[in-house]
């Protein structure tokens, strides 16, 4: 594994999606600079790139969202994961979540929230806009393991599902391999709502 | 040759552990010093700095909130409060943390009194651990410093894990 590699996928003519290297970009958002430094270590310490940044607004700067129209260097800074703080001064956790899940080009990325307050209706609030997982404060190394694992996952059913269109794509007609990891594939869909129903089922289980 | 480290690893966990014992730090800490190897020699030191770094500012700007008793800022000082409850449970300062529940409770009352006797504690517990922290780090510098043996620079010292109930383990 390459350290800095992103996620790459290898698609020999006609043939099946390898997928080399799995190292997830992560956009880590927290206000505090002491979270961000142990966050970012444990990140790092599971073999993932990371970027910190502290607050929402940066964190959509980051991506591009936040009212410029440049999409177009999506492919430079691809983000595999969000973690971000829930209390953070000016937009919430919460609401950099809704915005990340509003934006065509970025609500299939995880957003996995962080909060020192293990408050119910809060967590299901977050589950229900979208998060992949809530994580209770101060965050430990089996979560970070945990969640990578999901992602990881998720990412090779993906993997999956594009291999399974691309074969068909490539059977019809001779296509640029790489437009098959756009974002705007769409018979690339959401990950299944039942999936998404039996993760958020487990984590309430896990944190109950 | 390896019976000075020896002294000086047993020396390091012994103090690590009265620490422990003594309550001013919690599992969390034994989770930092997972993250640290030869990669990140530094980590912990360099997370707690960060941490006393912020708890002096912390402190600082509540401190001036709390000033004129006419005029008490109480959302600035819950804050306050919350950023540093965070970031103390964060690096496992238990003390540090346990003054700010109780601190939380003054601010939620606008008991200024009762605020200033929290600030005035959170203040003393930091200093004091850091005090306590600086004399660990001094004993695992000489232990790992020590020319005549690159495996003790290279490796971790051992590390106790704290469980709540009391008991210790070797990692």
């Amino acid at each position: 594994m390459a350290v800095g590699e992103v996620m790459r996928m290898e698609v020999p003519a006609g043939g099946d999606l390898t997928v080399t290297s799995p190292e997830l970009h992560v956009l880590a958002v927290d206000d505090s600079i002491v979270d961000r430094k142990v966050i970012e270590r444990l990140l790092r310490i599971s073999s993932c790139k990371v970027t910190t940044v502290e607050s929402g607004a940066r964190a959509l700067q980051y991506l591009g969202l936040d009212g410029d129209k440049g999409v177009s260097n999506l492919k430079d800074l691809k983000v595999n994961l969000i973690v971000t703080d829930y209390s953070m001064p000016g937009l919430t956790g919460y609401d950099l979540l809704k915005k990340i899940k509003e934006s065509s080009a970025f609500r299939e990325i995880p957003v996995v929230i962080m909060s020192s307050e293990n408050i119910l209706p809060r967590i299901e609030q977050c589950l229900k806009e979208g998060a992949e997982d809530f994580l209770l404060k101060p965050v430990k190394l089996a979560d970070v393991k945990r969640i990578k694992q999901l992602i990881l996952s998720n990412e090779a059913e993906e993997c999956k599902n594009l291999s399974h269109s691309n074969k068909r794509k490539l059977e019809e007609e001779d296509i640029d391999s790489s437009s098959s990891s756009s974002h705007d594939d769409s018979s690339v869909k959401d990950i299944p709502s039942s999936k998404r129903i039996k993760s958020e089922s487990e984590n309430r289980s896990s944190l109950l | 040759m390896n019976t000075v480290i020896a002294q000086l690893q047993r020396r390091f966990q012994d103090y690590i552990v009265s620490l422990y014992q003594q309550g001013f730090l919690d599992n969390q800490f034994s989770e930092l010093r997972k993250l640290q190897d030869a990669s990140s020699p530094d980590f912990v030191s360099e997370v707690v700095s960060l941490f006393f770094d912020d708890c002096a500012k912390l402190i600082n700007n509540m401190s001036r909130s709390l000033e004129r008793p006419e005029n008490v800022d109480f959302k600035q000082v819950d804050s306050g409060v919350h950023q540093l409850k965070g970031s103390s449970s964060s690096v496992g300062a238990m003390r540090v943390k346990n003054v700010c529940i109780s601190f939380k409770e003054c601010c939620d009352v606008q008991n200024r009194e009762g605020c200033l006797r929290c600030l005035q504690q959170v203040d003393y517990e930091s200093k004091m651990l850091k005090t306590k922290l600086q004399d660990l780090f001094n004993v695992s510098f000489k232990a790992l410093q020590n020319p005549t043996c690159s495996a003790a620079r290279a490796t971790n010292t051992p590390s106790w894990r704290y469980n709540s109930s009391g008991g210790y383990k070797l990692d």
